[in-house]
């Protein structure tokens, strides 16, 4: 599987230095779990960072390093002190070609895609929200049915859409499993799910979205989208 | 200023740490890296003795996950950033940093790499080394404010008053340079 469309430099930065907010990081990890090239993307960051602590140059410090050795010493060899943890034994990933969520999203769910109580949002569409403890985002499933567009809406602030199943047509763009979109306030868009399987997407939002049509704004307090 | 550097490749050591728990090895990785992961706690947290105490947490870390360093998949410079900076958030942010699982089963393996690349690993650290060095200083700067003080790219806009599309497109020169240097599709 390649993954046509990554997450952006800019926003992976953010992930490598630990700035993301809670929600945004779960779309990133399991976009990440999906593509190896984004990955090594990231541990070429990591690598950078890596760098700059190598770098970096320390205040003299107050205390003599040769204490601060002993300390440690005495910590690790005291007799309650946990060893060098045994590696994990590993499964083979991908081995399970079944399993649709990715973790760490699986495990915000509470499971795989099967076990889902999903909402009806109307016209065949359904959603879930997830709860995190990130109230500057929100976070959710989406199931569009297939060959059906999203209302066409703009956006106030940040919008990820990562691919879980199906796929769908953002204009000329196909987007497929793992693929993630980034939308910001200067993109209006109709996302259309392709012909003959229905498309589940991770979508996380900072603000509500502004929908085109009187209808769906009509409805949208209702349906808290 | 120069910083003692460890006798041995800094990788090799935390293998041997992780294959039998050796304290010489252990103590070549603490004289290079101690110093270097105190600075780094400084940075953000301002406050010597916290950053002494940060800096001792990621040494047991280092110590208790040494078997899980795979030098096929990364530099150990890199590893060890990782930790220090999972412990400097987790010092004052409460809420969770979601990761992915290698051992999930909806995981997808990279088939790219091989055990060939461990060879490369140490040499890849130095070339992107120089390539970072190299970088001009408005993108040098950049990266230092991100990695260190732990500021999005939007609040570095902000903060040094640049549009945010001038912040973007520095971020992606300066990453493709790096990956060029190491050969990746830059
Ligand atoms: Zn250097
Ligand atoms: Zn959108």
């Amino acid at each position: 599987m390649s993954i046509q469309h990554q997450v952006s430099d800019e926003l992976l930065l953010d992930y490598a230095t630990g700035v993301l907010s809670e929600g945004w990081r779960i779309a990133i990890a399991t976009h990440l779990a999906l593509s190896p090239q984004s990955r090594r993307r990231l541990a070429v960051m990591e690598m950078a960072g890596g760098a700059l602590v190598h770098d970096l140059a320390s205040e003299p410090s107050l205390l003599d390093e040769d204490r601060s050795w002993m300390t440690l010493r005495k910590r690790l060899e005291s007799p309650g002190a946990q060893g060098v943890t045994p590696p994990p034994s590993r499964p083979i990933p991908g081995s399970v070609l079944s399993v649709v969520l990715p973790d760490p999203l699986r495990s915000y769910v509470g499971g795989d895609v099967d076990s889902l109580k999903w909402r009806p949002l109307g016209r065949g569409a359904y959603h879930l929200p997830i709860a995190v403890g990130d109230p500057s985002t929100m976070v959710r499933l989406l199931r569009i049915p297939a060959g059906k567009p999203v209302p066409e809406h703009g956006h106030r602030g940040r919008e990820l859409t990562l691919v879980l199943s199906g796929s769908f047509h953002d204009g000329d763009a196909l987007f497929a499993r793992g693929d993630l979109e980034e939308a910001d306030e200067t993109l209006q868009h109709q996302p259309v799910a392709t012909e003959g399987e229905d498309c589940i997407c991770l979508a996380v939002t900072d603000a509500p979205l502004k929908f085109r049509s009187w209808l769906v704004r009509a409805v949208q307090p209702i349906l808290g989208i | 200023i120069s910083r003692p550097e460890p006798k041995d490749d800094v990788g090799r050591m935390i293998v041997r740490v992780g294959m039998s728990g050796d304290m010489e090895a252990f103590e070549q990785i603490f004289r290079a890296y101690a110093p270097r992961v105190r600075a780094f706690m400084m940075q953000r947290v301002r406050d010597p003795q916290i950053s002494e105490e940060l800096m001792q947490e990621t040494m047991v870390m280092i110590w208790r996950k040494a078997a899980q360093f795979d030098p096929v998949k990364g530099s150990p410079g890199a590893w060890i950033f990782t930790i220090a900076r999972n412990l400097r958030i987790d010092s004052y942010r409460r809420s969770r940093q979601p990761d992915f699982d290698p051992n999930d089963p909806a995981f997808v393996p990279d088939t790219g790499r091989s055990a060939d690349d461990a060879v490369e690993a140490h040499d890849e650290e130095q070339r992107l080394h120089t390539a970072l060095t190299g970088l001009p200083p408005e993108q040098h700067d950049l990266l230092k404010l991100a990695f260190f003080e732990e500021v999005s790219h939007s609040e570095i806009a902000e903060r040094l008053g640049l549009p945010l599309g001038t912040v973007k497109s520095r971020i992606r020169l300066a990453f493709s340079k790096l990956r060029a240097a190491l050969g990746d599709r830059p």
